[in-house]
């Protein structure tokens, strides 16, 4: 048999445990990643010329990056390793990229899809202003540039994301006023036995918070956003929330704002996944089985990118889905139990987290009439509640509501919410949207590669 | 059981027209579609209202239509963004014979009240100076435009619902029988309609309804390659498109008041009829921009943010079936309008509403009748 064409999208901790996997068993896949250099989200390697230490960029988890980038830089000459490429598409078994302009297409028998996740965000009155960030905007300005987003910082959401980059930028100097939690503590409490499942890492939570506490930082929960204040020419000057039944006003020049992540799934459902509704998280993820074969043959998915567990379950579901896929197309077998555990065990810890830390839901429903819902299109939410719609992708054909650049990544769930509130269904039947090419946006002037 | 005058199988421009028009005239509508209204051909399509370009004998049925879409506003209750901002058609220095088709074509035109304005050399850089340098010569329509296909169809379905129509949608016809005098259609989930009048406005689905009638037509159908830019600030009122016998040449472009370009055209996909579902070929994508940039050069230097397509009927004639059955009494059909049914969407419900309340009508439909597929 001819050597398989593998290629896996995405040079994270997944897509790297992969490729090593692979070159392992005699095979030399494709790795494409839109990045610069390899890492993935959590892992992301600073540019050259910075000299940072692993232990400043990474914290508890230096060892590991340490690990997956020299496993990576060993791995270079037995892979076809395609840095600032982005697949914009796939179609018929071939998967489309575009690097510097240039526009190419691959053949692939097996396809491992490792695209990890973004923020999830809930729009917040006055979220357009010039000052706020996501969090993982934030993340990357500090350990990809060395910068803050803003001489005082408000970090404003859910999830442990939240607590690790606040205290990601404290340990870096930048000066933190707030750390303001949707969910109310009791949630933690209640979710413990869950996230009991993973001690370690509850552990590095823990201390986390404690770390952000001695450093002087406020930390409240139970928070209910009202409105980042500012103007349109100078930006953000300082957030209104409630929270214990009062309304507090906090001065900022930059708001960093998350509720955990949403998995990047566009490419699967360009390939024609399968989704299905995840009640824990509401929102749609690809199917995915157990050894993480999607429901298409021959594309498989892996961390973040499929669902949400985290960077240590990523590295373990690349290995896993990799075996899978050598396995299926019968180049070697091996045992997978002990991966399919450790996959589990970060599925329960990340439902905990989930109930812990959940998307406050009922708070978007809530939303005031002129909150601006897609920032891309300009349409508010009051737009989304009048639209003659049920249907997410009927919606955004009336009122554009992911329309724009960002194709709904970060008003689409929200958006969603406020119709099912409005229409008063279920949130599973609104749907989800579709995902159309390109993935991210591509020039007008791109040229075919010669073939 | 429901009862009415007339039941219209698909909700495109063509059923929701139809049925608005229908109302108007006092009768009865139901109105049966699959999905929702809209969401096929006449939501998706790149939304040119143009004449020029059309066979000389269809210009009475376009004009007829752009009479509704100026006044759709006031007509529909709500804005279908119709922009009569003009229409360009050009074509290249390697087919310099296009410009003697172009005069001609102007000339024929002029006797149906369309005016046309041949454009070349100086005139035409002058007006159009973001034209590449491939162009030759270009026809230039003032009184045509472009509208939002996405708010067209469901703005007609709802000023028809309005007026009285029932609207049916996930609601697909599975059977259509004579009894008697009426027509019984079943749809899939088991209910039962009846009208003495069917009408079959089922898009690249209507081929499949007209051989369950005993009427086959030749068909096939196939998916149009569309993207849109980023927003840019708004510049080219104009929508433009190259006149040329390649398919792969045929790109058209169009601004919207919000700023995006919306491209359409070259090479066209498979479809998939039967799931109601097509999917853009990312090699169709790549050769559309190559075109464009011929075109207008400069548009290289915008990123595209998304790409669809939807599915249209084409018949070998590239001309629509549109006008009573050959077989039947009591049977009407409006489908495969081949590519080039959104502009004359309106007029086509006006005239089959016309031609079912009346028996007559003065728009010339000799071209579409059914039996012209019919084998000696
Ligand atoms: C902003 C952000 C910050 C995070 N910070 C932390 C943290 O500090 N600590 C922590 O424990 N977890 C963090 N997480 C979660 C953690 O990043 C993930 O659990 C982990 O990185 C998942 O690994 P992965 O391999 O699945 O995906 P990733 O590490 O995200 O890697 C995915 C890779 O795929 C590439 N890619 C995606 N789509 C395409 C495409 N179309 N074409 C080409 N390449 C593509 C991306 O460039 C990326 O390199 C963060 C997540 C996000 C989104
Ligand atoms: C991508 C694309 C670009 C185009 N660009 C242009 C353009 O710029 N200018 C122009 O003039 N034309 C254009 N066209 C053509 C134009 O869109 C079509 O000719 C026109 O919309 C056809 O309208 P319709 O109502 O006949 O079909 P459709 O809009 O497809 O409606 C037919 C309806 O019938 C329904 N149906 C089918 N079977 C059944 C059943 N058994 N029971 C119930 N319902 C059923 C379908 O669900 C569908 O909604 C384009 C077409 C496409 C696809």
């Amino acid at each position: 048999m001819a050597e398989p064409r593998v290629i896996i999208v995405g040079a994270g901790p997944a897509g790297v445990r992969a490729a090593e996997v692979l070159v392992a068993s005699g095979v030399r896949p494709v790795v494409i990643d839109e990045g610069r250099r390899d890492g993935g989200q959590i892992y992301r390697r600073q540019p050259e010329g910075f000299t940072r230490g692993y232990d400043s960029l990474y914290g508890t988890e230096a060892d590991r990056a340490l690990s997956l980038h020299e496993t990576f830089d060993g791995l270079k000459d037995k892979i076809d390793y395609r840095p600032d490429t982005l697949v914009w598409n796939i179609s018929q078994g071939r998967v489309w990229t575009n690097a510097n302009g240039r526009v190419d297409d691959l053949e692939y028998d097996a396809l491992l899809l490792c695209t990890g996740a973004t923020d999830r965000v809930m729009p917040v009155k006055g979220w357009q202003y010039a000052g706020v960030f996501s969090l993982g905007a934030s993340q990357v300005a500090l350990k990809s540039q060395a910068v803050s987003i803003g001489r005082r910082v408000v970090f404003m959401g859910s999830g442990p994301l939240l607590y690790l980059v606040a205290s990601q930028y404290v340990k870096a100097g930048a000066n933190v006023v707030a750390v303001l939690d949707t969910a109310p503590f009791f949630a933690r409490i209640k979710a413990l036995p869950k996230l009991l499942a993973e001690p370690g890492v509850l552990w590095n939570g823990i201390m986390l918070t404690r770390m952000l506490q001695k450093s002087g930082v406020r930390l409240m929960t139970g928070v209910k956003p009202r409105e980042i204040l500012g103007d349109p020419e100078t930006g953000v000057s300082s957030l209104q929330f409630e929270a214990g039944g009062k309304i507090h006003e906090i001065a900022c020049d930059a708001v960093a704002m998350g509720h955990h992540l949403r998995p990047e799934t566009q490419l699967a459902d360009l390939a024609r996944c399968a989704f299905r509704f995840d009640s824990v998280t509401r929102q749609w993820l690809p199917v995915v089985d157990a050894d993480g074969r999607s429901s298409v043959d021959g594309v498989y998915l892996a961390g973040d990118g499929a669902r949400i567990l985290g960077a240590r379950s990523a590295e373990a579901s690349g290995q896993l889905a990799a075996m899978t896929l050598l396995s299926d197309m019968g180049v070697a077998a091996s045992d997978r139990w002990a991966l399919r555990q450790a996959v589990a065990n970060y599925a329960r810890f990340a439902t905990g987290l989930a109930e812990a830390f959940p998307w406050p839901h009922e708070q978007i429903a809530d939303l005031a009439d002129d909150v601006v819902l897609c920032r891309c299109e300009g349409v508010t939410v009051g737009e989304m509640r009048r639209v003659d719609a049920s249907e997410a992708n009927r919606a955004k054909a009336f009122n554009r509501v992911g329309m724009g650049r960002c194709q709904g990544r970060y008003c689409g769930l929200a958006g969603a919410e406020v119709l099912a509130a409005a229409r008063d269904l279920p949130i599973e039947a609104i749907g989800r949207l579709r995902g159309q090419a390109p993935v991210k946006p591509i020039s007008v002037g791109v040229a075919e590669d010669e073939a | 059981m429901s009862r009415s005058d007339v039941i219209i199988v698909g909700g495109g421009l063509m059923g929701c027209s139809a049925a608005f028009f229908l109302r108007q005239r006092g009768r009865s509508v139901t109105l049966l579609e699959t999905d929702l209204v809209g969401r096929q051909a006449s939501g998706t399509n790149f939304g040119n209202v143009r004449r020029q370009g059309r066979p000389i004998d269809q210009l009475p049925l376009a004009n007829r239509a752009i009479e509704t879409w100026r006044k759709a506003k006031e007509l529909l209750g709500s804005d279908v963004e119709y922009l009569q901002s003009g229409h360009m058609r050009v074509c290249y220095r390697d087919r310099p014979e296009n410009v003697e088709k172009m005069e001609q074509y102007a000339a024929d035109a002029r006797q149906m009240g369309l005016d046309l304005e041949i454009l070349t050399g100086n005139a035409l850089r002058a007006r159009f100076p973001f034209l590449g340098p491939e162009v030759l010569a270009g026809s230039y329509s003032p009184l045509d435009g472009h509208a939002n296909p996405r708010l067209a169809s469901p703005a007609f379905a709802r000023a028809a619902k309005r007026l009285g129509a029932e609207i049916h949608e996930n609601t697909k016809m599975a059977s259509a029988e004579k009894i008697g005098t009426d027509w019984e259609v079943r749809t899939e989930d088991g209910r039962i309609f009846h009208a003495p009048i069917l009408l079959i406005t089922a898009g690249a689905w209507g081929d499949k309804i007209a051989a369950q009638l005993g009427e086959p037509v030749p068909f096939a159908t196939l998916a149009p390659t569309m993207s849109v830019t980023e927003p840019v600030p708004y510049a080219i009122a104009p929508a433009m498109g190259v006149m040329t016998p390649v398919e792969e040449e045929t790109v058209y472009f169009r601004q919207v008041a919000r700023g995006n370009i919306i491209l359409g055209g070259s090479t066209r996909a498979v479809s998939y009829p039967d799931l109601y579902r097509a999917y853009v070929l990312p090699q169709n994508t790549v050769s559309q921009l190559q075109q464009i940039r011929r075109l207008a050069p400069a548009l290289g230097k915008l990123n595209i943010i998304r790409v669809w397509t939807g599915i249209e009927g084409y018949t070998p004639d590239s001309l629509p079936v549109m006008g009573p059955s050959g077989k039947e009494s009591g049977l009407f059909y409006a489908f495969g309008f081949s590519g080039s049914g959104f502009q004359i969407g309106p007029g086509v419900g006006e005239t089959m509403a016309e031609l079912i309340d009346t028996g007559k009508t003065d728009i010339p439909l000799a071209g579409y009748d059914i039996r012209r597929f019919a084998k000696a």
